[in-house]
């Protein structure tokens, strides 16, 4: 009896493809798909912008180089990795990234937040040699990125990001390849990795200001009312 | 964590995996209840003309091993979130660990970093062990720019020469540390032209008595009064509060070659020092800080050993 419908699979190439296809594609269904409709990973955190076109003209440089064979832009939630790169990386940070560079390989270091880390000047001399300023460095050389930065595709480029849900203004699409104007490409990657991960802070400052505004009568009534008010938690870093 | 948008997700999700286990559950028994008995069998497809197979049952440890595998995603499920938004009662989440850790690491940490945070960053510099840990941090933070011996390179300032561009006292030190600096030269190509550039370059190289064109370093020496005193001070001795470097001694930022000054005067300069207050926090700058400082004491005169 078994051994019957095990025959009938093996011999019948299509019921054998069909029934391949439904036991693969459950992992995706239960997995996958459910990731969609979830307001952690659809949702800008608070900060988020869209790519500005030098950002996004440097990502595709970023892309081009292959830099995401070496390095990462995810930060893990273990202590090991937030005391070296910062704060974990949270979806709502990608929200805007088609597709994401997370990577699944470090021979370099995790490179979400490394925005602000280092100064334009030392990204300039690490691009073109990495050896002037870390010895001990195997990243490759990339000298050929001090040469004009492509910029009649930027428009294109952002129509289609917009087709998948990137909030682009007409305006903003008609004036990128102004902005792109005598960048060079080493320029527009370095902008966008002095822009990587820093909306999370950026959104926490915006965040915290409006609220110190008002918890500050709301303070004022408190002490009024009580003589020693609970001072709010510092904010765990 | 499960926000779904909608309730229908979280359905769909238990749905699914309540199928997938109960047909897993069906396949094993299906296969199992019913044990052939009597000679074994062989199958009746053949490969390469002679090729054939046993029609052999599983073994049972085997089948219990499948079992098994469906206990522990059972048990699995009920403890750890992944049935729809069910937080499992284990209550776990990556965050949650996360946080464990950091706070168990405060602990261990915290009264370290108190300890040292409670002293003048001079005494902390002489503190052997402060140093080790100073090192530590000083190798995962700023040795990409300051290079691993911490004597800087082209365009990064050397650390250890006792030479300072915003002055050396531990506390400004500390206040780089946690507030960065802009350091910027403006271009005066323009402004002076080619020939201009080159006399003042010439000055400069002669107020720490380097080789120079003594005709051009005397037109030099007027237009730097005019353009470059400001920030470098009439002696050319630099202004420590806006980091203008002294210009008369041996230590150069970017090189004392004529092509280079000239290269500087021209097209300006600007590097800039990142702020570590929001990532580091002010505990680990407070010991890099004293590492730092040791690093140019301990070359002037090794610092007194501690226990």
């Amino acid at each position: 009896m078994a051994q019957s419908k095990h025959d009938f699979i093996e011999r019948k190439v299509g019921w054998l493809m069909l029934f391949t296809v439904l036991t693969v594609s459950v992992g995706g269904l239960v997995e996958i798909v459910p990731l969609f409709h979830m307001k952690s990973t659809t949702t800008p955190v608070e900060g988020l912008t869209p790519y500005d076109p030098v950002r996004l003209a440097g990502r595709d440089i970023y892309i081009r180089e292959g830099c995401y064979n070496c390095h990462s832009q995810m930060i893990r939630p273990f202590r090991a990795e937030t005391e070296r790169y910062g704060h974990y990386s949270v979806a709502g940070e990608f929200v805007y990234d088609h597709p994401f560079q997370w990577g699944s390989k470090r021979t370099g270091p995790d490179l979400h937040r490394v925005g602000g880390r280092y100064s334009d000047q030392w990204h300039r001399i690490h691009l073109l040699n990495p050896r002037d300023v870390v010895p001990e460095s195997n990243m490759p050389a990339f000298p050929w990125l001090d040469r004009p930065a492509k910029s009649d595709d930027i428009e294109a480029k952002m129509e289609a990001l917009r087709k998948v849900g990137v909030p682009y203004s007409d305006e903003e699409i008609k004036g990128a390849r102004k902005q792109l104007e005598g960048k060079t490409e080493l320029e527009v990657l370095i902008a966008y990795l002095q822009g990587l991960g820093t909306a999370l802070s950026a959104g926490k400052q915006v965040a915290a200001a409006p609220a110190a505004v008002a918890a500050a009568p709301a303070a004022e009534a408190a002490a009024e009312a009580a003589p020693a008010p609970a001072a709010p938690a510092p904010e765990k870093q | 964590m499960a926000d779904f948008v909608s309730g229908f997700w979280n359905a769909y999700v238990m749905v699914l995996v309540f199928l997938s286990i109960g047909f897993v559950v069906f396949v094993l028994v299906s296969n199992t209840t019913k044990r052939p008995t009597g000679p074994v069998t062989l199958q009746d497809h053949v490969w390469d003309e002679t090729l054939q197979e046993y029609n052999n049952p599983l073994p049972r440890w085997w089948m219990y091993m499948f079992w098994l595998t469906i206990v522990f995603s059972i048990g699995y499920l009920v403890l750890f979130p992944g049935f729809g938004d069910n937080q499992g009662k284990l209550g776990w989440s990556a965050a949650g660990q996360w946080e464990a850790e950091q706070k168990a690491a405060a602990e261990k940490y915290g009264p370290i970093f108190a300890k040292y945070r409670g002293m003048d960053l001079n005494a902390v510099a002489a503190d052997k062990e402060a140093n080790a840990m100073g090192q530590r941090l000083f190798l995962t933070y700023c040795a990409q720019c300051h290079g691993a011996d911490a004597k800087g390179a082209k365009g990064f300032p050397n650390l250890t020469d006792n030479d300072w561009l915003y002055g050396g006292e531990p506390e400004t030190i500390q206040t780089t540390i946690l507030g960065g600096r802009q350091g910027m030269m403006p271009p005066f190509g323009p402004a002076l032209g080619a020939d201009g550039v080159k006399d003042v370059a010439n000055y400069v190289r002669s107020l720490s008595g380097l080789a120079h064109d003594s005709l051009r370093a005397q037109r030099g020496k007027e237009i730097f009064a005019q353009n470059c005193v400001a920030c470098h001070g009439p002696e050319g001795k630099g202004t420590p509060a806006i980091g203008a470097p002294n210009l008369t001694d041996k230590t150069w930022l970017y090189g004392s070659a004529e092509a280079t000054i000239i290269e500087t005067v021209t097209k300006g300069r600007t590097n800039r020092m990142p702020n570590f207050k929001e990532f580091l926090g002010e505990d680990k700058v407070h010991l890099l800080a004293a590492y730092v400082v040791s690093l140019s004491k301990n070359t002037a005169a090794p610092a007194e050993e501690k226990k």
